[in-house]
């Protein structure tokens, strides 16, 4: 009987599990396959394995002798430090506004429920749409953005935003926390709202001040679905590709380690290379969230 | 219920189970109507099955979709065959990574492609030979376009049209500030800060001297090619194929360029692909801009701010041992994919639309210059593009990109080139760095043969 239980499961699994090797488990090792040998996507037949040369080769991603001024400053290099400056400015902003954001929205007020569906919008507009909107919004000679500032006196002439390399980056950020926060503020809001109120009650009764309740109550109490929800944006924003390559010229100040191996793999048509990086960037990532699971000792599975 | 209809027909004391002749007759009978029904289809699908659809990439912007298609349309009309439109990615970087994903899948969805005068070596197992086609026509062409077309002795791609980069002025603020036009680098800078100060004076304040190409795109790779060689420095590789761009004149050309971001030029041209900078051009608020002869005659629209105030000359030259002037040889061919079902039909159109006929009517109506030499000399062509007769040098002494050396690792050998030329462009590092930076880069992407 229970054997025959699990052989029915398994049928009802299977054409989920057939699915996934097929659209997952497939292009995935195929992807890493292509990282161990030299393939141009003119003929992908002709590949030939050349094992870990193309990540630690005199050609490859990693000590390589090549790069002129080291490592950091090669293409892959700047490609890893763009991708981290990013992840780490924009989760920090990200988390901050969405934790006062949901704090504000936890109060209560009229037309909340409102204001709650508003806030959404941001995080419904797919992203090429609002890179692209944001694009236009930022143009240095159209875009309304400088048209206000000017307006208002508060630059002389029109900043080319998502152009100069001093404040592309800048720009990228921006558009990710107005995309993001929201997003933040949601899960932050749905831990607020499971807090128990009696710790509240007991505070405003021996009229302690809601700063100190802040930090001594709240806090401590959502910390753990705050940082989930880090560890989300967190490998979120390092996998950042679309927003980049729309809003910049995807130069050596903004490009992503998402940027550089479609660069590679789909502009240079290097499948190898860049199926090397794909996979550098895959176990980049991991180790990232490894590292940071463990420093804050969040356990995702309870 | 199948029982029950079978029964009646079943012979009494038949103990066989199910498959019974009525059933199988019904079947039979389903199987006839199909056959029939699939005859009168297919014989009225006849006519059709001879007129085959073609896709063609006609261009990038609408006009120029829009003048392809004009033809295109007649020649479906003449031919009875159907034509698409496929409006290939505005970057050319862009729609080379297309072409190459299609043809990687062997995709029949387009039939012709449009291929850049850098594609031919890249492209080139995936595109049928057009010589049983043309029996010869192409010996009406340019030779060093149709050479540049012909690959291990398969002519791969017919000549469409033929681009340089040109240097686009307003002869009414040179008038206006008494400045001749710019024959070298320096006296275009002076010219553009002058006008630039007077404009701005004058209260046009976003006005800009010289808008060009920086976007890190295969444009960028254009214009720093036209910068590198008007100093001498080369065109990256040598005819060996060994790398050479690191050298003073090149470095020399880059940080020229680079004093023009923030004086002459907005920062904003960092971002600037051939359309932003026409746009800006066009619009009046500047007085150089770099770009294509496609911008003549778009400049020249009746609906141009621009319009009869525009006037074209080659890009000045740089200083130093071997200056000259130097524009970047592009201009776009037309090949048929090896996956194409209408080979013969898609060949047909090529030739039509690369025809002297046509390659007239696209050089009076949009400004493309042909690529048969004796149209230079039609007097009609000269009246609607008065450029084009003394253009005829500019192309002749256009440069070529190194495409032809590098072959397949052409694309990472401009995408290196491009973004060393963005970063000293934005100030990120020295012209000096930056070309050392790029030889190394560059030695990266060749390993160890082009």
């Amino acid at each position: 009987m229970n054997n025959n239980r699990v052989r029915t499961a398994w049928l009802f699994l299977a054409p989920m599990l057939l699915l996934m090797a097929v659209v997952a488990v497939w292009p995935l090792l195929r992807s890493v396959w292509f990282g161990f040998t030299e393939t141009n996507v003119n003929n992908m037949q002709a590949s030939r394995f050349i094992g870990l040369e193309n990540y630690f080769g005199p050609y490859g991603l990693f000590f390589n002798p090549n790069y002129a001024d080291g490592f950091w400053q090669s293409d892959w290099g700047t490609a890893i430090r763009n991708t981290f400056q990013f992840a780490f400015v924009s989760v920090v902003l990200e988390t901050l506004a969405g934790l006062g954001l949901a704090l504000l929205l936890n109060q209560e007020f009229k037309g909340r429920t409102l204001v709650r569906t508003a806030v959404l919008v941001p995080w419904a507009i797919p992203t090429i749409v609002s890179a692209k909107m944001w694009a236009w919004l930022l143009h240095d000679q159209f875009g309304l953005v400088n048209q206000l500032l000017l307006d208002a006196g508060l630059i002389s002439q029109k900043i080319a935003w998502t152009a100069d390399a001093s404040t592309a980056m800048w720009s990228v950020v921006a558009v990710d926390v107005w995309k993001t926060t929201p997003f933040m503020a949601l899960l932050i809001l749905a831990a607020l709202q499971t807090l128990p109120r009696d710790c509240y009650e007991a505070a405003k009764v021996d009229g302690v001040h809601p700063l100190r309740v802040f930090w001594k109550v709240t806090l401590p109490l959502i910390r753990q679905p705050l940082l989930v929800a880090c560890v989300f944006r967190l490998l979120d924003a390092l996998r950042v590709f679309d927003l980049i390559y729309v809003l910049t010229s995807n130069d050596s100040s903004t490009i992503s380690m998402s940027g550089l191996v479609m660069r590679e793999m789909v502009d240079a048509g290097n499948v190898g290379f860049g199926s090397a990086a794909s996979t550098s960037l895959f176990l980049i990532i991991m180790l990232t969230a490894v590292v940071f699971l463990r420093a804050t000792r969040v356990k995702l599975a309870e | 219920m199948m029982q029950a209809t079978t029964t009646p027909h079943t012979p009494a004391g038949d103990k066989r189970p199910m498959p019974s002749t009525p059933l199988r007759s019904r079947w039979r009978r389903a199987w006839h109507a199909l056959a029939l029904l699939l005859l009168t289809a297919a014989l009225a699908a006849w006519p059709t099955a001879r007129a085959a659809t073609v896709t063609i990439s006609c261009g990038a912007n609408a006009a120029e979709i829009e003048h392809c298609m004009r033809h295109a349309e007649a020649w479906a009309k003449q031919s009875g065959h159907t034509v698409r439109n496929y409006s290939q990615p505005g970057s050319a970087t862009a729609a080379l990574a297309v072409y190459r994903q299609l043809f990687a899948a062997k995709s029949s969805d387009i039939d012709i492609i449009r291929v850049d005068v850098i594609w031919p070596g890249i492209l080139k197992d995936h595109l049928i030979d057009l010589k049983p086609y043309s029996k010869g026509v192409e010996a009406e062409h340019f030779p060093a376009i149709v050479s540049n077309s012909t690959v291990g002795g398969r002519l791969v791609a017919m000549p469409w049209y033929t681009d340089t980069g040109l240097l686009y002025y307003r002869t009414d603020l040179l008038k206006k500030y008494q400045r001749l036009v710019p024959g070298t680098w320096a006296e275009l800078a002076a010219t553009a800060a002058l006008v630039q100060a007077g404009e701005r004076a004058a209260g046009q304040r976003d006005f800009q001297g010289f808008v060009f190409q920086a976007k890190s795109s295969e444009s960028l790779t254009c214009n720093a090619l036209e910068w590198i060689a008007s100093f001498g420095g080369g065109r990256v590789l040598d005819e060996r194929g060994e790398i050479t761009i690191n050298n003073p004149a090149a470095a020399k050309a880059l940080a020229t360029a680079a004093s023009w971001i923030g004086t002459i030029s907005s920062a904003g041209v960092l971002n600037y692909a051939e359309e932003d900078a026409r746009g800006v051009f066009q619009n009046g608020q500047a007085l150089f801009m770099r770009n294509w002869p496609y911008a003549w005659s778009l400049a020249e629209s009746p609906d141009s701010p621009v319009r009869g105030m525009v006037g074209v000359a080659p890009l000045p030259m740089g200083s130093g041992d071997g200056a000259r002037h130097a524009g970047t040889l592009g201009g776009w061919q037309l090949a048929v994919s090896r996956y194409s079902k209408a080979p013969a039909v898609a060949a047909d159109l090529v030739l039509y639309m690369t025809s002297a006929a046509v390659q007239k009517s696209r050089a009076i109506g949009a400004g493309f210059n042909p690529t048969r030499p004796a149209l230079y000399q039609d007097a009609q062509v000269a009246a609607a593009n008065p450029f084009m007769a003394s253009l005829l040098q500019t192309f002749e002494e256009s440069v070529a990109r190194p495409s032809g050396l590098s072959g397949l690792k052409y694309p990472a050998l401009s995408l290196a080139l491009t973004n060393t030329a963005h970063d000293v462009l934005a100030g990120k590092i020295s012209a000096e760095a930056g070309v050392r930076k790029l030889e190394g880069q560059l030695k990266l992407v060749r390993r160890d043969a082009w």
